[in-house]
């Protein structure tokens, strides 16, 4: 980011920050992490941002750093997202989100006669699969998800 | 491949060599089911019979396959009278179960209740029916009649009627595509089977064509697999009548067919097959709902580790 746009949204000293997100999903982004729910640190958010690639969304997540099994769902709406781990005012890593073979409670089923869409105690299940589109493909009924996932967030 | 204690949800997860298992089992199965020969196979054995939605065949032939291989049969029996009335969750009722029984045989209306159920079960869970998902032990049946009565090798098969919302018939497909078939769709163009389907099929190596009459079709194929064709899925009365009027087999439109057509029908039956068929050498339809018994025996034996596959 240039320095212009830090004065907007400030460094972090420890926490994560997550760049390049697409643009108009950060909040989503944040639903699926969880966040403010999981989280107690502060959380700044940056809604089409100019970059080098675009306007893009970002999030900076204040004393918290996300795993890898929780930032690779987010590629499911935002597969361009980068993490970056601050620690000390410094990037100590970097990495590319990459979309996972199966999700689990991130989405919810389309077919309302789907047993993952009743009171039983069970959360949705997905296998996922990259075949020109991103599809999702229930684990319960079979039923696939492929154009606006971030529709169907939980 | 060891089947036991393993679930039968779906067709999806077998092998043509699991099939083929479960098929040459089925038929060493059948002088048992034909009462012909005892077995106390299964004995001390006790299967569940969940049934949240009504059944004959499918219920019947389940009961009938555990007691003629010894073993015996829990039946749910109304649902009113028991604590899903109450709203107990499918889960809780497959955790009580299982402490009661060796084996759950479950029909439900929601799709992927199978799956849900064998994620509770500690013993197999058979799927005879989840909604309009699948229903893998009809599909087995209709395999094993194929084979008894005609050939899965080199097989020409039609498809008739519902292709659209028929699981069966996109069941059944699906594991033909596993033998290389040439299959032929026939159906009115509101009930044809989704393309995506269609495409699925030839990726997987069948030869799939569509006509829209049974007369094109029929003097070219060795099995005829009839459907239903539910009035409900039409807005127009007078639509349904003319659509199942085209979609129906008579005794004359089979005067020029070859002697080896066998015609199956995974029934009830309405006005698909008019009943002067039933008497030909073409009709398999009763045998086939027969040959349930000997798959389901077969099945059973192998999930229960009585059968060592």
């Amino acid at each position: 980011m240039n320095e212009e746009q830090e004065l907007r949204v400030k460094r972090i000293e420890n926490g994560t920050v997550i760049d390049h997100i697409t643009a108009g999903q950060a909040l989503n982004v944040l639903k699926i992490l969880g966040i403010p729910d999981s989280s107690q640190g502060i959380v700044s958010v940056l809604l089409n941002s100019p970059g080098k690639f675009g306007i893009k969304d970002v999030v900076k997540i204040e004393n918290r750093e996300l795993n890898v099994r929780e930032v690779d769902r987010i590629a499911l709406i935002a597969p361009n997202a980068t993490i970056n781990i601050i620690r000390n005012f410094n990037v100590s890593q970097k990495k590319k989100v990459h979309i996972p073979t199966f999700v689990e409670g991130v989405v919810r089923c389309v077919n309302h006669n789907c047993i993952s869409n009743s009171n039983e105690p069970v959360t949705s299940k997905f296998d996922v699969t990259v075949d020109g589109n991103l599809r999702l493909r229930c684990a319960y009924c079979g039923r696939s998800i492929v154009e606006d996932i971030a529709k169907h967030l939980l | 491949m060891k089947f036991k204690g393993h679930h039968i949800i779906s067709m999806t997860s077998f092998s043509r060599d699991m099939i083929d298992t479960i098929l040459e089992t089925a038929e060493r199965m059948e002088p048992i089911a034909l009462g012909k020969q005892r077995s106390d196979m299964l004995i001390g054995k006790v299967l569940a019979v969940l049934f949240f939605e009504p059944s004959t065949r499918t219920r019947m032939s389940f009961e009938t396959a555990m007691y003629r291989l010894g073993g015996d049969v829990l039946n749910l029996g109304s649902i009113d009278a028991t604590s899903i009335a109450k709203g107990e969750t499918l889960a809780d009722t497959i955790r009580v179960v299982d402490g009661y029984a060796d084996a759950i045989v479950l029909r439900h209306p929601k799709e992927g209740a199978a799956r849900l159920a064998s994620e509770f079960s500690a013993v197999p869970v058979l799927n005879a029916g989840d909604g309009a998902g699948h229903h893998p032990t009809q599909t087995l049946l209709d395999l094993y009649t194929i084979k008894r009565e005609s050939h899965l090798e080199g097989l020409k098969i039609a498809l008739a009627g519902d292709l659209k919302y028929g699981r069966t018939v996109h069941s059944l497909c699906y594991a033909l595509s596993l033998y290389g078939a040439e299959i032929t769709l026939i159906s009115p163009m509101e009930l044809r089977m989704p393309e995506e389907i269609i495409s699925d099929l030839e990726k997987r190596g069948a030869k799939v064509t569509e006509e829209d009459s049974i007369e094109s079709a029929i003097n070219d194929v060795d099995v005829l697999y009839m459907t239903r064709i539910q009035k409900e899925r039409f807005l127009d009365p007078a639509e349904y009548e003319k659509v199942a009027n085209r979609l129906k087999i008579t005794p004359e439109l089979l005067a020029d067919a070859k002697p080896e057509l066998k015609i199956l029908h995974p029934l009830p039956r309405v006005n698909e097959i008019h009943p002067g068929v039933d008497g030909t050498p073409h009709a398999c339809y009763f045998r086939q709902a027969f040959y349930g018994v000997p798959v389901r025996m077969a099945l059973l034996a192998l999930v229960l580790g009585a059968i060592d596959s």
